[in-house]
């Protein structure tokens, strides 16, 4: 077992915790980021907006602040993290790995996951995270059918077609 | 003061997303293969924030409001629908596809892509159909 990633693993899934602690006990929201930036762009609510808006400048800032930082903060499995700008210090930290597909299945996933997040009113940090938490039933059962759905997905498109992601 | 927290709740959450290893499909993958070479990482982000999020949500609600809201905003449905079950069957399939469910593809903005942008675009297009979609499904 690759304890390193696993550390990492855990860290940032603490971090991850802490971030919807913080979002209930600041703004009294739910860290779902379908909901949150969804309904910033399907909906743009009046004065409940700015703060979906910093939320996703933050979500896209902390990559950032680790490629900045250097070192192996990141846990790219592969080492094909993207590279981005001159890092402080001329140290970039590979973060953000790379699709592992071309532009249609990324058109066709990408539908799937938005109109799936949408009638099913959660992704994996709403429903699996936040979800889990408060021990919601629907959460759980949400939870349970992607991740068996994802799974059968792999399945097959690794090991029954062959190639793809 | 509202702007500024859920900047830091989407800047803590972008950097657990980063050291995780959740920016990286390649994991996320990696773990939905069972079939394959397993990578165990996503169990333990996942277990680490349910845990984590199941005692702060502890601490938090016993408080009569949110510090900068007038009110605690959760979900209150209990019922199990075909839209809850089916859209998550939906999103399953797309995030064994891609590697990407939503936080991770938006947290990689910096790393661009033609096939991230792709992605992104696709996503946001479903938010849309999905809206309209009438809630009697």
């Amino acid at each position: 077992m690759d304890w390193s990633a696993t550390l990492h693993g855990l860290i940032g899934g603490v971090l991850i915790g802490l971030s919807a602690t913080w979002l209930m006990a600041t703004l009294g929201r739910i860290a779902g980021i379908s909901g949150i930036i969804g309904t910033l762009i399907t909906a743009r609510p009046q004065g409940d907006s700015a703060w979906r808006l910093t939320f996703l400048l933050g979500l896209i800032s902390g990559p950032v602040v680790l490629m900045l930082a250097g070192g192996d903060l990141g846990n790219v499995a592969g080492g094909s993290g993207e590279e981005i700008g001159e890092g402080i210090g001329g140290v970039i930290g590979k973060v953000i790995g790379e699709p592992a597909g071309g532009v249609v299945l990324m058109l066709v996933a990408g539908l799937l996951v938005g109109v799936g997040t949408g009638l099913g009113s959660g992704c994996t940090s709403g429903h699996g995270v936040c979800g889990l938490a408060r021990l919601s039933p629907r959460s759980l059962v949400a939870t349970l059918t992607f991740l068996a759905a994802a799974i059968i997905t792999v399945y097959v498109v690794r090991h029954m077609i062959g190639g793809g992601a | 003061m509202k702007t500024l927290m859920g900047y830091i709740a989407g800047l803590i959450f972008g950097l657990g997303l980063g050291i995780s290893g959740m920016t990286d499909p390649a994991r996320v993958l990696g773990f939905l293969d069972v079939a394959g070479s397993w990578d165990p990482t996503l169990i333990f982000v996942l277990g680490g924030a349910v845990i984590t999020t199941f005692i702060g949500y502890r601490l938090v609600l016993r408080r009569p409001n949110p510090m900068f809201g007038e009110r605690f905003q959760l979900p209150t449905r209990r019922d199990l629908d075909g839209r809850l079950i089916g859209g998550a069957a939906l999103f399953g399939i797309g995030w064994g596809l891609s590697g990407y469910c939503p936080g991770p593809a938006f947290a990689s903005i910096a790393g661009l892509t033609l096939p991230l942008a792709a992605l992104l675009v696709a996503m946001v297009a479903g938010w849309f159909l999905a809206r309209a979609v009438p809630t009697r499904a």
